[in-house]
């Protein structure tokens, strides 16, 4: 292994800023870009008044979270309540430090990267069940008990399905696993594990059609049914954040992260990454909520063995 | 050939400071910025305008815990994997054959939790006709 020139202090800080800063920036506008994306799918216009194209949008609602009542229940519990939201919010921006979005740009390569994303994104689910415990309101309890069920069952088949490319780059390294794929993305050898890990993706993050924690058409708001002001806001920019994090690190491990030719690294890693967030957009736009039992049953039995199934068929592939 | 590097782990501290400093930031302008209001209601949990009876700290389905137990096991066991993933190609035929017959067990498991009815959400369903046989019966 050659010798990595070690990145001058002011440029690490620098980094550390401006990816905490764009995670923010490109999750509030998220907010905004995903009701214009479902405004254009379902023949509306969607939010077009504030700004420009209603960019602004995004500012008055930022200004309107900022001026609501900071609401907390006296029948919660209060230091928990408090401290619920935040889990998820630090859990995400904390997954952002191993991803590696160009030559140069990233908080922190740790030899450790993937196993540190995935301790991340299970943290998010103690944000969901403290919160869903701590409101004492029945729909939050239920919406905090479907979330853990719903993400523990994902959880359990989302490693695995990583550990083909593991196997394939042999390091936990997002960095070199980018690097590895210099021959061809491993969209084509690793297809099941990518289809399994954006289903697992997608339940982790709670986004339809996986959002059954919070199905406002039996649960009110679910786990954040007593949240309001603020602490609502980190519930729902969390929830974008996992979505960029997903579309993220799927691009660095399935589609060859900044890798592409003609255009800058940057732009390539932002393209891939946009283009999969647009995809979850759209599948919110297109595919119904399934029932419960049918979430459930889907991750068990299908999920779950084809996953095992795909670490067992690559392992053999490169074995022989 | 093994050489452990060590990171330098400040780049990540600072950044998880500068995460937090953003989240304590943002919960304490909500709490200095936000209006305060108290009316007879603001003391009840929401549930769609109905008066609350009793606590939430309800009993809840035993499938939960059914799930729980379940991801604990495998989950564990996808540990295992991991391990093996990193290091497979040190570990060679043999690893191979050796986590072959740990993922066979595992399946055979899933399989038989499967036949079971632990990973039928609500417990194994009876199909109609038995309930309606085991109704007729009881009837009789």
């Amino acid at each position: 292994m050659e010798a990595v020139t070690e990145p001058s202090v002011l440029a690490t800080l620098l980094n550390i800023g401006g990816i905490l800063l764009a995670a923010v920036i490109f999750a509030a506008l998220l907010t905004w870009g995903e009701r214009r994306l479902l405004g254009f799918w379902q023949d509306r216009p969607g939010p077009n008044r504030v700004g420009p194209f209603g960019l602004l949008q995004v500012v008055a609602d930022m200004i309107k979270l900022f001026f609501k009542e900071d609401f907390v229940p006296k029948f919660a519990d209060i230091p928990v309540f408090i401290l619920a939201p935040t889990i998820v919010m630090i859990a995400m921006l904390m997954g952002f430090a191993v991803l590696p979005i160009a030559p140069g740009i990233g908080v922190i390569d740790l030899n450790i990267g993937l196993l540190f994303f995935l301790a991340m994104s299970s943290m998010a689910v103690y944000s969901v069940i403290l919160g869903g415990y701590a409101s004492n309101n029945k729909y939050a309890l239920l919406g905090g008990l479907r979330a853990a069920a719903q993400t523990v069952s994902y959880e359990v088949f989302m490693g695995i399905s990583l550990m083909g490319v593991v196997m394939m780059a042999g390091t936990f390294n997002l960095r070199e696993i980018v690097l590895a794929q210099e021959g061809g993305w491993y969209i084509v050898p690793q297809f099941f594990g990518f289809l399994v890990f954006l289903v697992a993706g997608i339940a982790e993050s709670h986004r339809l059609p996986f959002d059954l924690p919070e199905a406002e058409h039996e649960l009110t708001a679910g786990f954040h049914t007593e949240y309001s002001g603020m602490k609502f806001g980190m519930f729902f920019v969390g929830e974008y954040l996992s979505v960029i994090l997903i579309s993220g690190l799927i691009t660095t491990l399935f589609l060859g992260g900044w890798l592409g030719p003609w255009l800058p690294p940057l732009a390539w890693f932002l393209i891939k990454t946009f283009v999969l967030v647009v995809f979850f957009v759209l599948l919110r736009a297109a595919i119904p909520r399934p029932r419960y039992d049918q979430l459930m049953d889907f991750g068990w039995k299908v999920m779950l063995p084809v996953s095992l199934i795909n670490l067992l068929a690559t392992a053999a592939i490169l074995i022989s | 050939m093994v050489d452990v590097v060590v990171p330098e782990l400040w780049p990540l501290i600072a950044y998880f400071l500068a995460v937090l400093g953003l989240v304590v930031l943002m919960l304490t302008l909500s709490h200095f910025l936000g209006q305060r209001r108290r009316d007879r209601a603001t003391d009840e949990p929401y549930e769609s305008g109905i008066v609350s009876v009793g606590s939430a700290r309800l009993r809840f389905s035993i499938g939960f815990y059914l799930v729980a137990i379940l991801f604990v096991i495998f989950d564990l066991e996808a540990i295992y994997l991991f391990a093996w993933a990193i290091s497979f190609r040190e570990a060679g035929m043999l690893g191979f054959i050796e986590a072959s017959i740990f993922i066979g067990v595992l399946l055979v498991g899933l399989i038989y939790l499967w036949r079971l009815g632990a990973l039928d959400w609500g417990g194994k369903q009876k199909s109609l006709e038995q309930r309606e046989s085991v109704n007729a019966n009881n009837g009789k």
